[in-house]
């Protein structure tokens, strides 16, 4: 039993970085009906910057000025590659970004180099004590940041201005623009947000561990979770990156001695499996809209 | 669709600019010969001297090369690309493998640009087929699983179905889906399909180790030896370079047939697709089966050259590869697929080049601006300026000049 609620836990902590970068791939598709696969790209850029400025001014500063880095990196990509788009197929726009992820991701192993980057967290690897369970420090400071960014970015949707106009944006871009709100602004923020989402996320993914070159595959969980959660829903992306979190840790913990016929390393593509498990019943994902198309 | 075809004008040209040019005239004497057709013994309609665009049957309309112009090209590509059986042998391989990239890039174009469902999963497909071929063809006393069949009558039809096989058990999911949903499913089968292969060592020799590929035989000739045929690198360019055209050929064949317009017509528009009677799930799971296929045969041949592959190389990278591929090429054309794949695997070779002329690029993979990254860096840049500036890749290029060069020395 403690086994499990450890497990449990771990699941939880790595299940919130997930769904960080869920929630940035939800909010570029709400606004925009995109899925950009640009975001391995941002959140690898975030922790190398960390790695790079932690040095220097410590480590929250640098996370803080990673992350608005990143989310500048992210507003310029998508003023340079992504606006002249607007109204052509999404698959071609998907299709740019995947391209924007390469190209990215190439400069960022630049600075990476071969070997591994800590990104100078204040946590490490060590464990706290909690109801007699043994809980690494920094899966709690995932889970409890996850826990505030996501309370502020619903207050943000839904008691801002700005807010206000992504969600109008999101439901009907024409009718928005009709009222006078700025789409390009909308399209802007909603690749910043996702940005910055992802840099933290990265940070994340680089505490413990360290960050290499073949880091920016952790992104891709992020994927099976925003399909489990559905497409086009907030609390999906949340509840779909920690169940991904979970199912994995789980995996990955009692699946050697289960189902040794899996092979080693299941956990790791466990998120694909659960992904085609639930499309299976529901082709929209947990809490996906059904696309309801008139003829 | 009924076995009544339409008229003439609404065929879909991957022409561009002769739709529009088709002369009004010709209409009537369409619909005569249009009557006839099918009459016994009738004959095929000339057409007039000096008119190259003038249809004046049903059956010249929906020729495979529909011009002369496109006959003479053909025959010209043809020939140069036999000539080049004399190139070095460096060449020679690298353009085998770029012509088996070709068969791939079809097979992908066949779900992607003819039928519009993205699949990223291109790599998982063509893993099958390569492993079946190299489980039929292998060595039944080795380290790992083998039949010792090498006749490649046998391992390539098998690869080819193996894998067609696995797109119809994939497709079931895949026809509930559409868009992006299917695009990160097909995802999902890649690492699902890395996961199993890498497992698997019995038959794939696991991660790091690899096993050795097909063997390429035909009537008791091998084609990865030298032979009478030529030199090894003389031969596996023959060989490759008509599997290719046999694969270009039938691709061709589809996409004007009753299936091919199928696809067009889901890839449209899908829900008026089923209004006018297109079974969706039917050709849905058809254009996974047939991409399929062209995955696995193209799997099967590709490591013939190499000998030897590793369960790691089935990755995400070569989907993306793939996909660049369609995409720089010219989506739904099947000589865009063969351009973009011969640009794509020739690129490497390009960059190679680089640090002679820039001396800021290393070709030391330890140095951070090096040939490795460029090119890396070269697929995503390419792929997003393409589809920016020429989102109908090289083929519209192509039609571009083409235009300008048929109305010069008028802009239009």
């Amino acid at each position: 039993m403690k086994g499990v609620l450890e497990s449990l836990i771990r699941g939880l902590g790595n299940g919130s970085v997930y769904a960080l970068l869920a929630l940035g791939f939800v909010i570029i598709y709400k606004a925009t009906r995109v899925i950009s696969f640009a975001q391995p790209a941002f959140m690898i850029a975030g922790a190398v910057a960390v790695s790079y400025l932690a040095g220097t001014v410590g480590f929250y500063p640098a996370v803080l000025l990673a992350t608005l880095l990143v989310a500048g990196l992210a507003l310029g990509i998508e003023r340079v590659a992504i606006r002249p788009m607007v109204g052509r197929p999404v698959f071609v726009v998907a299709i740019i970004t995947l391209g924007v992820d390469v190209v990215v991701r190439v400069v960022v192993n630049g600075f990476i180099g071969l070997d591994v980057r800590q990104v100078g967290d204040p946590w490490g690897l060590r464990p706290v004590e909690f109801a007699g369970l043994a809980v690494q420090q920094r899966w709690v400071a995932m889970f409890l940041t996850t826990a505030v960014l996501v309370a502020l970015l619903f207050a943000f949707f839904r008691y801002t201005r700005y807010g206000l106009a992504m969600r109008a944006a999101a439901f009907d871009q024409e009718t928005a623009l009709a009222q006078g709100v700025s789409v390009g602004t909308v399209f802007a923020l909603s690749w910043g947000l996702a940005g910055g989402l992802a840099a933290i996320a990265g940070t994340f993914v680089g505490t413990g561990q360290g960050v290499d070159q073949l880091t920016w595959i952790i992104a891709l969980k992020a994927l099976p979770a925003i399909i489990v959660g559905g497409l086009d829903s907030l609390g999906g992306a949340v509840i779909g990156g920690l169940v991904v979190g979970v199912v994995e840790s789980l995996v990955q913990s009692y699946q050697g001695d289960l189902a040794p016929w899996l092979g080693q390393n299941f956990a790791i593509v466990t998120p694909y499996a659960v992904m085609l498990l639930v499309l299976l019943v529901r082709p929209y994902g947990l809490f996906g809209t059904p696309e309801v198309e008139r003829v | 669709m009924t076995t009544t075809r339409t008229g003439p004008d609404s065929e879909p040209r991957g022409t561009g600019g002769d739709a529009g040019a088709a002369e009004p005239g010709a209409e009537p004497a369409a619909r005569g010969a249009r009557r006839d057709r099918g009459a016994p013994g009738a004959r095929r309609a000339r057409r007039p001297r000096g008119r190259p665009l003038l249809y004046t049957s049903y059956a010249q309309d929906m020729a495979l090369l529909d011009t002369r112009a496109k006959k003479v090209w053909l025959g010209v590509l043809l020939g140069v690309a036999v000539l080049f059986s004399g190139l070095p042998d460096d060449l020679l391989i690298l353009l085998a493998g770029a012509y088996v990239a070709a068969i791939g890039a079809i097979g992908l174009n066949i779900v992607t640009g003819y039928a519009g469902q993205v699949s990223l999963g291109h790599a998982f497909f063509i893993a099958i087929g390569a492993y079946t071929a190299a489980a039929i063809s292998g060595d039944p006393g080795g380290r790992v699983l083998g039949f010792g069949i090498t006749s490649m009558l046998v391992w390539l039809p098998a690869a080819g179905l193996a894998a067609a096989l696995a797109g119809v058990v994939v497709a079931p999911l895949a026809a509930r889906l559409r868009g992006l949903y299917l695009a990160i499913v097909t995802l999902g089968l890649v690492f699902l399909g890395e996961h199993v292969f890498k497992e698997w060592d019995h038959l794939t020799g696991g991660p790091g180790v690899g096993r050795p590929a097909a063997v390429p035989e035909l009537f008791g000739l091998r084609f990865d030896v030298d032979s009478a045929l030529g030199t090894r690198a003389q031969s596996l360019y023959m060989l490759m370079l008509v599997l290719l055209a046999v694969f270009a050929v039938a691709a061709r064949n589809l996409a004007r047939s009753r299936i091919g317009r199928a696809f067009s017509a889901i890839r449209d528009r899908d829900i008026a697709a089923e209004v006018i009677g297109v079974p969706l799930t039917r050709y849905k799971t058809l254009a996974f089966a047939i991409s399929s296929f062209y995955a696995g045969c193209a799997g099967a041949l590709m490591y013939t050259i190499t000998g030897f592959f590793d369960p790691g190389s089935f990755n995400l990278l070569m989907s993306v590869q793939f996909i660049a591929m369609v995409l720089i090429g010219g989506v739904a054309t099947v000589s865009g697929s063969i351009a973009g794949a011969l640009f794509i695997t020739l690129l490497p070779r390009l960059t190679q080049e680089l640090p002679a002329l820039l001396p800021f690029v290393s070709a030391d993979t330890t140095q951070t601006p090096n040939v490795f990254q460029i090119q890396v860096a070269l697929y995503g840049l390419l792929i997003v300026l393409f589809l920016v500036f020429e989102p109908r890749g090289l083929f519209g290029i192509w039609v571009r000049v083409r235009a300008y060069w048929k109305s010069w020395p008028f802009s239009y």
